[in-house]
């Protein structure tokens, strides 16, 4: 899929749920929210995007259910990279470098998945990968606010109940 | 709140706003005196609990005002395992907040059992050990553990499950005031296991309320318990249960972003109050006045200010003419094995720890071949991000694979975490960096520790163990840990140990430096061996007696007991 057909999808994000982020990264959270709305992003560029996509959807891939890419991870690194992850920001443009190197300058989302696979395997020891690889993960499973998990899809797949309390019996074995 | 001056003399100042710093406050404020609690951290959400954040993300990227724990970035510190080494930058953190550690920790609030006070006497000292007995004994301090269950708020079995357990349990004037927590499917597990194996398990014994007391109301079972501040004052941290008391009385401030940096003393040997920076205005450098100062910062940090604060008269650290202060840290160790079961558990729901498995709490050198024991726990509570991030058992850490695991784990898993004895050693400290500074300018805490090789033993028994557990339990899968020989953390205990002989020890049976006769240190740097490294009922029943103790004396207006 080249990158011109990439069409990331309008993220509508609510201010008053993103209360943390606003209250300390208030105008990164404000040109985020514009950029997302408009199908852009506040951090990356669209084919900076692309790559970081793609690689997320290695990292945590659509399968016969949701994955990076429909819990819109890119938007929760997106608006990451510019509140409380800022001081991943070197590791990401580096990285990014990097790829492009190792493509030959072409653009990652581009390869075919078998060569992205490879590709990824042959960094997962780098700084880079481990950003990323760690930012898909908290995207998936972080509260719904931060931009990723989109619906819950994260929380669902693990079973995850959001709920604010519980009663006993929790699971299986403490059933009376 | 009552404020007052610095250039003011108040009777006390207690550093440190924790498990200790706490009960010291309350009964202190209580029994009349002027008290100023000296806390390094912010308020939290103390007086708005609520408040308190439950977003995993958020809670592991804090802002400054929302951190409940110190922050290694500023409040450096260093480690090695061995004085041969070079230290390196560490990781250790501890609350540091209006509360202390209490805010957040699990709140396992087990006694120590009579024999963990006179070990020495009971099995002999070991080879290349500070093994000895405390100048106190289980029968001393009992009143207060009861005092402390009691206004603090413990929940834990009931009089008939104590009474079975026998000797694996401390024996008590009064039961828990406060009915158990849930066994949640851990506890049930543990239960099952214990059946087949001949092992005692109760439910575990918590600083958390399980139903209305003292005002507050009972656990709802959130799950975002452990590392996070509780919304609904049920976890009976220092701040809900006895800095609040404090405060009432019209007697105690409690002055937050203050980092007492020493502890002043004059041309006599007497302390004459604190040096703090005030961290709200520009770091500014303030003393504040007192008659007597109170030290209960933790284990850590206790024997850290204690080394700053240098003087002529106290050339080596104050309180220090043995030069122990420091020596004997232990941070706790561990090693214990998981194991994967049928059906869903749902750790993440309730507070960390269901049940615990009491059979090995005792010494059995003869048959185990090594000296100590532990309390074993069962818990399986990982945080979505917290489980995504360490992924599944045996599978990749990215990838199709990866996410194939990790749903079909989810919420399956059960780990036996233990809290083991560990010997005290003297090679074992805490110290100054010479070479590297906090963000304040002053040495950092340099932390250098192994733990006894017959400490090693132990692990590997407590992991045999969990795996034998976990395996008559049912597990379908079960996996040994690596042994954990800790670099730091919550627990750290023997730094300032009491004793009566001021050459082998720092405190007297009442707390009192044996060198500085208006200088008290209270905390876990006071205990003389470790217990099983469940330490904090044990601080707060130590505190309720030096407090008790002290008020007397002051009383009196001679406060050298």
């Amino acid at each position: 899929m080249s990158d011109s057909r990439r069409n990331f999808l309008l993220k509508s994000f609510s201010a008053s749920s993103a209360a943390w982020l606003a209250a300390n990264w208030p105008a990164q959270v404000a040109a985020a929210e514009k950029a997302q709305a408009m199908g852009a992003f506040t951090y990356f560029t669209k084919p900076q995007a692309a790559d970081i996509d793609a690689m997320a959807a290695q990292i945590y891939p659509t399968t016969d259910t949701p994955g990076a890419r429909e819990a819109q991870v890119i938007y929760f690194i997106d608006t990451a990279l510019v509140t409380f992850a800022q001081d991943k920001q070197d590791i990401y443009a580096k990285g990014l470098a990097d790829l492009s190197a190792q493509t030959g300058g072409k653009a990652f989302a581009a390869l075919p998945s078998d060569q992205q696979i490879a590709l990824l395997t042959s960094m997962e020891k780098t700084p880079f990968f481990r950003t990323v690889r760690d930012h898909t993960i908290m995207g998936m499973f972080a509260a719904p606010q931060h931009g990723g998990n989109y619906h819950k899809v994260g929380w669902q797949q693990i079973g995850f109940d959001d709920s604010l309390n519980f009663r006993a019996p929790f699971g299986a074995y403490d059933k009376a | 709140m009552k404020k007052y001056s610095p250039s003011e003399e108040v009777d006390f100042v207690v550093i440190g706003s924790g498990a200790a710093g706490g009960v010291m406050a309350k009964q202190l404020s209580q029994a009349g005196f002027s008290v100023v609690v000296m806390e390094q951290g912010a308020w939290g959400a103390y007086g708005h609990e609520q408040d308190y954040n439950k977003d995993e993300l958020i809670n592991r990227f804090p802002s400054p005002e929302d951190r409940l724990l110190s922050d290694p970035k500023t409040q450096r510190n260093t480690f090695r395992r061995n004085a041969s080494e070079k230290a390196v930058t560490g990781s250790h953190d501890y609350g540091c907040v209006v509360g202390g550690g209490t805010v957040t920790y699990g709140a396992s609030s087990w006694r120590h059992l009579p024999y963990e006070f006179d070990e020495a006497s009971r099995f002999g000292t070991m080879q290349g050990t500070g093994v000895a007995d405390w100048p106190v004994s289980y029968e001393e301090i009992e009143p207060y553990y009861t005092q402390a269950e009691w206004e603090i708020g413990i929940s834990g079995p009931s009089h008939d499950v104590l009474t079975k357990a026998g000797s694996l349990i401390a024996p008590m004037s009064k039961p828990y005031p406060v009915k158990p927590q849930p066994l949640k499917s851990s506890g049930a597990l543990m239960m099952k296991a214990a059946e087949k194996l001949n092992l005692t398990v109760t439910s575990n014994v918590a600083a958390i309320i399980t139903e209305p007391y003292n005002g507050r109301s009972g656990c709802i079972n959130c799950g975002a318990c452990s590392g996070y501040g509780c919304q609904v004052k049920a976890r009976s941290s220092s701040a809900v249960a006895l800095l609040p008391v404090a405060v009432a009385t019209g007697n105690c401030e409690i002055r937050v972003h203050s980092y007492v940096r020493e502890i002043n003393v004059d041309a006599s040997g007497r302390a004459t109050g604190v040096t703090y920076f005030d961290k709200a205005n520009n770091n500014q450098e303030v003393f504040q006045k007192a008659k007597c100062v109170v030290l209960s910062a933790n284990g850590t940090e206790t024997p850290r200010l204690l080394l700053l604060s240098k003087s002529n008269r106290f050339q080596q650290g104050l309180a220090n003419s043995s030069g122990i202060v420091g020596k004997y840290l232990m941070t706790g160790n561990g090693g214990g094995a998981s194991g994967l079961f049928t059906d869903p558990l749902n750790e993440y729901k309730g507070c960390v720890t269901g049940a615990a498995v009491l059979s090995y709490v005792p010494n059995d050198v003869k048959n185990r071949g090594f000296y100590g024991g532990g309390r074993m726990t069962a818990r399986g509570q990982m945080s979505p991000i917290q489980y995504g991030l360490a992924g599944a058992h045996g599978a990749p850490s990215w990838g199709a694979g990866y996410k194939k695991a990790l749903i079909e784990q989810a919420n399956r898993r059960l780990t036996m975490v233990n809290f083991i004895s560990q010997l005290p050693v003297e090679t074992n400290t805490v110290d100054l960096d010479p070479d590297v500074k906090d963000a304040w300018g002053l040495p950092a805490m340099r932390i250098t520790t192994t733990s006894h090789e017959n400490d090693y033993k132990g692990m590997q028994f407590f992991i045999d163990r969990s795996v034998e557990i976990l395996k008559a339990a049912g597990a379908t899968q079960v996996w040994a840990d690596t042994i954990n020989d800790s670099k730091g953390g919550a627990h750290a205990r023997g730094t300032a140990r009491m004793g009566n002989d001021p050459k082998s020890s720092v405190v007297n049976k009442y707390h009192r430096a044996h060198d500085v006769p208006n200088l008290f240190v209270i905390d876990g740097s006071s205990f003389v061996t470790g217990g099983r490294n469940h330490p904090t009922m044990t601080i707060s029943a130590l505190a309720y007696r030096c407090a008790d103790h002290l008020v007397k004396a002051a009383k009196t207006g001679n406060v050298t007991i």
